[in-house]
């Protein structure tokens, strides 16, 4: 690539050349050439969560463990959080993410286990830092329903998009109006009920954009214990897991790019599952 | 307020509460029977304090849980609450700490259970649990869907369970809204003087 910036805003004929694409895509795209090889090196993957239990088999190593709290107006960042998971939640995401992709980077942002009041506006502080830390996938597998978050949460989406962070984010199965998953710079994911990691199915009825495994699933939890659970929660890592295996094989993926490959290699068009 | 007033308002209000328990305790008695659980409860998350309170409860260790108070950040029905997201989970393998802290919010240890946030608009209002289905019976995403389709009933019916709650404390003299009350009591003990106040209000009434 050139040194010099790259056009931003517009595209003078000459500076055509200088916004190739470091890969041609196949005429066909496929999983093989997706992600086939690929063990997530070198990839960071956040979890915004409960907490992971640092030592659990199934999760292995945890890169950093960060808490998020909100002390009156001041935004409080614990670096080498200490508590592990407060509910089992945030080791059962992480232990999905690393049965796909073993060599993934995990971290964890713990932005629950404080109360109810004021969750909102931590989940909120804990995706800022997040996306500050400009993570390669942040796993959100929790909302809120709080209409004065929609707006700052939405910035906070856009802003991981074009920073190349890609956020995969849990959809609601009620009727109910929650943040951030229905925003389109997320990925947003519902089950379906088969038990194959590696299927998964692109709606062409939005906004749940698609569907992973999430019913009946074997999860690592607290006190290196396992569980089998269901729920949005347990879909949503599996979709990090395989976007942090694409984008360890091709580091330069855009999430708009890295949505498409998704979409390309989904079990209902091109993907093989 | 007069007392026959009062007496006629706090009747409704006092009624409603009752009736809007027994919706509550019929819900959580229909979800018990539908999913052929063990028990099944619901949680009102008290703002003030913080917690979760139990509201309702069917089946295994019922009556002696109703107002029996845990930090709302606790366990499974914890992290519904805040994360907004319902949770099936079953087969709980030998993890001494899942158990104690279910055993606190449930009054028993189950195998499994379904937990599903109770959301009325954009308020979370609380958590709705079923407690141990068969253990045969594969999870399935229609049973999913149907309890997403109690909790709206549920959230409808706590909610309903909160207004009637304020209104009692409001004709109690307490809460935000008592001085509503008190100027309905001395209007209408003075309705014949009380001409420029209605007319105040009318005006009030139109700026809001």
């Amino acid at each position: 690539m050139t040194e010099e910036p790259l056009p931003a805003w517009s595209l003078p004929t000459d500076a055509v050349e200088r916004i190739a694409l470091p890969e041609a895509w196949p005429g066909e795209v496929t999983r093989e050439w997706a992600w086939g090889g690929a063990t997530g090196a070198g990839v960071r993957v956040c979890i915004l969560d409960s907490g992971v239990e640092t030592d659990h088999p199934l999760v292995g190593r945890v890169q950093e463990s960060i808490a998020i709290s909100i002390d009156g107006e001041e935004v409080i960042v614990e670096e080498g959080d200490t508590a592990g998971d407060l509910c089992g939640h945030g080791t059962a995401c992480a232990g999905i993410v690393r049965s796909l992709a073993p060599e993934c980077e995990l971290s964890s942002v713990r932005v629950l286990g404080a109360g109810f009041t004021g969750s909102g506006a931590i989940l909120l502080e804990g995706l800022r830092w997040a996306v500050e830390q400009e993570y390669d996938v942040i796993n959100m597998s929790l909302s809120t329903t709080k209409q004065k978050f929609a707006s700052l949460l939405h910035e906070l989406a856009d802003t991981a998009y074009f920073r190349r962070t890609m956020l995969v984010a849990s959809a609601h199965n009620m009727p109910v109006e929650s943040y951030p998953w229905r925003f389109s710079s997320v990925i947003s994911v519902g089950s379906h009920d088969q038990s194959d990691p590696f299927a998964y199915y692109y709606n062409p009825a939005p906004p749940v954009e698609f569907f992973a495994r999430g019913v009946d699933v074997e999860v690592a939890w607290t006190g290196g214990g396992r569980l089998v659970c269901t729920g949005n929660s347990f879909a949503t890592p599996h979709i990090a897991g395989i976007a942090a295996l694409m984008l360890s094989k091709h580091r330069e993926l855009t999430p708009f790019q890295l949505k498409s490959l998704l979409y390309l290699t989904a079990s209902n068009v091109g993907g093989e599952s | 307020m007069n007392d026959e007033l009062h007496d006629a308002v706090a009747a409704g209000v006092l009624g409603a509460e009752k009736n809007y328990r027994e919706l509550l305790q019929s819900i959580v008695e229909v979800a018990r029977a539908i999913f052929h659980a063990k028990a099944s409860s619901i949680f009102l998350l008290d703002e003030e304090s913080d917690e979760l309170v139990f509201e309702a409860v069917a089946g295994e260790g019922s009556e002696s849980l109703i107002g029996r108070r845990f930090p709302s950040s606790n366990g499974i029905a914890g992290f519904v609450l805040v994360s907004r997201q319902p949770l099936v989970v079953e087969d709980v393998l030998e993890d001494p700490r899942f158990s104690r802290e279910t055993a606190e919010s449930t009054g028993f240890v189950p195998k499994g259970l379904m937990a599903v946030p109770l959301l009325h608009e954009e308020r979370v209002l609380g958590v709705l649990e079923v407690l141990d289905r068969p253990s045969d019976a594969r999870f399935t995403l229609a049973e999913m869907e149907l309890l997403g389709l109690f909790a709206n009933q549920a959230a409808i019916a706590l909610d309903l369970l909160q207004r009637a709650r304020r209104a009692q404390d409001t004709l109690a003299d307490r809460g935000d809204l008592a001085v509503l009350a008190r100027m309905a009591q001395k209007l209408e003990e003075g309705r014949e003087e009380a001409g420029d106040a209605f007319a105040f209000l009318a005006a009030l009434e139109k700026l809001l």
